[in-house]
């Protein structure tokens, strides 16, 4: 293990001083609000993610991590409670600065890599900064290309997506995440669909980006020696964290 | 290929969709064409057939004829103001001179919807030769300027268009009952027993066998000492630049001379109306034709947004905005709107060409002119890329307002 990824180095203890890419204040939430059938998921949680940390979620089935996951990403809205992302108070924003949001600071990978069939291996990873506009074409390829390097899959990047294998495809699902360089990576069980040897260069993948750029990554995953791999696990059980402890 | 350097976000995932979904596009854009080449045919069929009719109508009348205003009976008011008759008489209707025909002549050429004003002395005469008598219906005008309303000179069967002091022209029916012919001589009679001889110059044919019976033409001049009008003109006969807005250019006349005016719309009511009819006709088959484009472009992108939610979800969660992914869809419906359009006009026109070539009549004429304006394709084109767009619009709405979470889980 790398040094600034051990739990007492100073590396470690200089990160509790950054300012928090995420930070949740008794965030809770229901589903079905005002029915008969109303359901709360998550029961006032509170936690804190700073940048550079590389977090595991783990949980049964039905514990409320991707419920919580969603909601870290702007996907979702809390019922009650406070969300912070990089200092901005997300639960007065509107739908339209929540996307903004999103797509500047937030990359998501999830279980299935959900490319676009219709776009090349390099269009899938440039397509979410083109359509965010402002920037030019150029440098759009360039650093996209960059990330296809990174991901070892720049003989196919002129390949439609849909003819990579499972693995291949959740690289490219990772290097899209990254086009933004944004600060906080979430990726929903993206190892849960492939083999052994693919599962762990993915999750290698965002051990570098974690390192390299220092990129926050929670990951939720059901792999327990993926997490044990984690600087931090954090466990999601009946929609609470009994459990919030560095590896 | 890379995503073009200059090309927004939207046209490029719409194009990409649609290449995608090749055999659905085509099916589409197949639907589109067919629809858009039965408008474009119909249409210029029908505009066709209404120019030939309408052509055939004018080609012997003005379009508007002004005239003196009727006689009416004007009653006396009794002492108590109540008016005491049982039976009110209709006054005999009498030729009159119209009152400053010259200023109103004039004023009528100063609108700028009429294109010619010709003054006219009309008036039933007689035809007297040897033992027999014909009744003729005379008018007596300018020729240089009548030619521009009804062009004469395309009517001559035999002799020339010319009304010169003595000449005349008698319609062919005419000529063959009284059994003359160019270069003979009439002696034309007026009701208030003033005559003259003319010399017949021409022979016409006016495209119908009652009017060749009893028409004929001579100057104006002659027209005004013969019928005892002289100095003085009975009707202006008016062109206008557009012949569907006669009977209101008709009304704005009456308006502000406070004369006669009728307008062929008017005095030809039942034609008029069959004409709107079949103008009626052709908007709904075209509003139906439209209808169904619609609804196929609409069931076609519906079923994409299904098949597509979870790249929409996708897109989304990557910081695509709502409005970002429903002009995408809007996109699409216009572009299959368009495209489809485009080989519909190929189509329609193909289609119009056949027609003619194989609908002739006995002697290998086409039935009627039909040409096909630019505008009508022009027109198609925009009312199928509208009619995309719209048809897009409740798709679009739906994928927009997606739930990401949803979508992605799917």
């Amino acid at each position: 293990m790398a040094q600034d990824t051990q739990p007492n180095s100073p590396l470690a203890a200089d990160r509790l001083l950054q300012s928090p890419v995420v930070q949740l204040r008794q965030v809770r939430k229901s589903f079905n609000v005002g029915e008969p059938t109303e359901v709360e998921v998550l029961h006032g949680i509170d936690l804190v993610l700073r940048p550079g940390e590389f977090v595991a979620v783990m949980g049964p089935s039905g514990s409320g991590k991707s419920t919580l996951l969603n909601i870290v990403g702007l996907l979702d809205r809390p019922t009650q409670g406070q969300l912070l992302i990089n200092g901005i108070e997300t639960t007065t924003l509107d739908d339209a600065a929540l996307t903004h949001l999103r797509g500047r600071s937030i990359g998501f990978v999830f279980q299935y890599h959900h490319l676009i069939g219709a776009f090349s291996t390099l269009e899938n990873v440039m397509l979410p900064m083109v359509g965010l506009q402002g920037y030019p074409t150029a440098a759009i390829e360039q650093r996209a290309l960059a990330l296809i390097e990174s991901v070892g899959l720049l003989p196919w990047r002129d390949v439609s997506a849909t003819r990579l294998s499972g693995g291949q495809q959740q690289r490219v699902a990772v290097a899209r995440a990254l086009i933004m360089q944004p600060g906080l990576l979430l990726a929903d069980e993206p190892t849960g669909n492939l083999d052994t040897q693919s599962a762990d260069a993915v999750f290698e993948l965002f051990r570098q980006v974690n390192r390299a750029h220092g990129t926050a990554v929670l990951l939720v995953t059901h792999n327990p020696v993926l997490a044990s791999r984690c600087d931090r696990l954090i466990e999601v059980i009946d929609g609470r964290v009994p459990g919030d402890e560095l590896v | 290929m890379v995503l073009g350097r200059l090309q927004p976000f939207e046209w490029i995932v719409a194009s990409r969709f649609l290449r995608e979904g090749r055999l659905q596009s085509l099916f589409t854009l197949l639907g589109v064409a067919i629809g858009v080449a039965v408008i474009v045919f119909m249409s210029a069929l029908m505009q066709g057939l209404q120019s030939n009719l309408v052509k055939r109508v004018l080609t012997a009348q003005p379009h508007i004829q002004v005239s003196p205003p009727k006689e009416s009976v004007r009653l006396q008011d009794a002492q108590d103001g109540a008016l005491h008759a049982h039976r009110i008489q209709a006054p005999l209707q009498r030729f009159h001179s119209i009152d400053q025909w010259a200023s109103v002549l004039g004023l009528l050429r100063a609108m700028p919807e009429v294109l010619v004003a010709s003054p006219a002395v009309t008036g039933s005469t007689f035809i007297l030769r040897g033992a027999t008598s014909r009744s003729l219906s005379l008018t007596a005008v300018d020729l240089s300027i009548y030619q521009q309303i009804v062009n004469l000179s395309e009517k001559i069967v035999v002799g020339q268009a010319r009304l010169d002091a003595g000449d005349i022209l008698i319609g062919t029916e005419l000529a063959a009952d009284l059994g003359v012919g160019v270069g003979d001589k009439l002696l034309v009679q007026s009701p208030t027993g003033a005559s003259n001889h003319f010399m017949i110059v021409g022979v016409l044919d006016l495209g119908n066998k009652g009017a060749n019976q009893r028409s004929g033409f001579i100057g104006l001049h002659s027209g005004q000492s013969l019928l005892g009008y002289p100095g003085g003109v009975t009707s202006i006969d008016i062109t206008v630049r557009d012949v569907y807005a006669a009977e209101a250019v008709a009304q704005r006349i009456h308006a502000q001379t406070q004369l006669q005016a009728d307008s062929w719309i008017k005095t030809n009511a039942q034609f008029f109306s069959a004409i709107q009819s079949q103008s009626l006709a052709n908007a709904a088959i075209r509003f139906f034709v439209g209808l169904s484009v619609a609804f196929g472009i609409a069931s076609v992108l519906v079923v994409s947004v299904v098949q597509r939610s979870k790249e929409i979800g996708i897109l989304r969660a990557m910081g695509i905005s709502r409005g970002q992914v429903m002009r995408v869809f809007l996109l699409q419906g216009g572009l299959m709107g368009l495209a489809g359009a485009v080989v519909g006009c190929v189509l329609g026109a193909v289609a119009l060409k056949a027609w003619l070539h194989m609908v002739r009549t006995p002697d290998g004429s086409p039935v009627f002119i039909v040409t096909l304006h630019a505008w009508l394709l022009v027109q198609a084109l925009l009312l199928a890329t509208v009619t995309g767009l719209l048809a897009a619009l409740a798709p679009a709405l739906r994928a927009s307002r997606l739930d990401p979470v949803v979508a992605i889980r799917g």
